[in-house]
C-alpha cells in the first residue's frame, strides 16, 4: 500500500442520527488502515462523556423514536454505537480528542470522559491535523 | 467458482455494513501471503466495497458472483 492516508472528522452533534455515520465511516475506514482523527466538540462531546454513546438520542421531537430506532437497527444487525467505538479502536488506526473549550463550557470534567479519549486539544491542533488529512468531514 | 485451494472461509451472512470488511480484515491479517480467502455476504453493498477493500489494501479479489442474494467473493492475500 502506499503512504498512509488520513481522514479528519469534527464531530459536532451528540444525536444519534449523526454519531452513527461518524463510527460507520471510523470503522470502515480502519479496516483499509485509513487513519481517523475524530474531533469531538460542542454536543458531539456528549458523545465521548462515560455513558454518552449509549444514551445517544434522536434530535428534536423525533427523540420519542429513539428507542424504536435502536430496535431496527439492531434487528437488521448493525452494531450498537459502543460496540462500533469497541470495533473502529480494535482496528489501532483511530484517535480520539475531546475539545478543551468545550469542555469548559460544558463543565466537563477529563474523569466524566471514556478511557478511549486520547488526548484534550484545542482546534489549532485539529486544523494541523486536518490540514495534513486526505478527508475532512464536519458532521 | 471453483479450482481455488480455499485457506479459510468467512461467512458474514446476515452482517451489514461496515461489519463484513472489519472481520474481512480481521481474517486477512491472520493468513500468510498467497493464502485465498472465500467470503459470503448478503449486504448488497458489500461487492463495491469489497473491490475498494481489496484495490486500498493491495489484496487481490479473484471472483466475486451473486446466487439469490448471497454474494461469493474470493481474495488472495498479496504482500503488504
Amino acid at each position: 500500500m502506499s503512504e498512509t492516508k488520513k481522514m479528519a472528522i469534527i464531530v459536532h452533534s451528540g444525536t444519534l442520527d449523526k454519531l452513527y455515520p461518524v463510527f460507520m465511516l471510523a470503522s470502515s475506514a480502519g479496516a483499509i488502515d485509513l487513519e481517523t482523527h475524530l474531533f469531538f466538540t460542542f454536543w458531539g462531546l456528549d458523545a465521548v462523556k462515560k455513558g454518552g454513546l449509549e444514551n445517544a438520542k434522536l434530535p428534536g421531537v423525533m427523540r420519542l423514536g429513539t428507542g424504536m430506532m435502536k430496535n431496527k437497527i439492531k434487528g437488521i444487525g448493525v452494531p450498537s454505537l459502543p460496540e462500533l467505538l469497541k470495533m473502529t479502536r480494535s482496528m489501532g488506526v483511530t484517535k480520539i480528542y475531546a475539545c478543551s473549550t468545550t469542555m469548559e463550557m460544558m463543565d466537563v470534567k477529563k474523569e466524566e470522559l471514556i478511557p478511549e479519549v486520547d488526548a484534550i486539544v484545542g482546534a489549532t491542533a485539529f486544523l494541523d491535523i486536518a490540514l495534513d488529512a486526505d478527508i475532512q468531514l464536519f458532521i | 467458482m471453483s479450482g481455488y485451494e480455499i485457506s479459510q472461509n468467512l461467512d458474514c451472512k446476515g452482517m451489514r455494513c461496515p461489519l463484513p470488511v472489519v472481520e474481512l480484515r480481521k481474517a486477512i491479517k491472520n493468513l500468510s501471503t498467497g493464502d485465498i480467502l472465500k467470503i459470503e455476504a448478503t449486504d448488497q453493498g458489500s461487492k463495491r466495497d469489497f473491490e475498494s477493500w481489496c484495490r486500498k489494501t493491495g489484496n487481490s479479489l479473484l471472483e466475486s458472483s451473486e446466487i439469490n442474494g448471497v454474494f461469493t467473493y474470493i481474495i488472495r492475500k498479496e504482500e503488504s
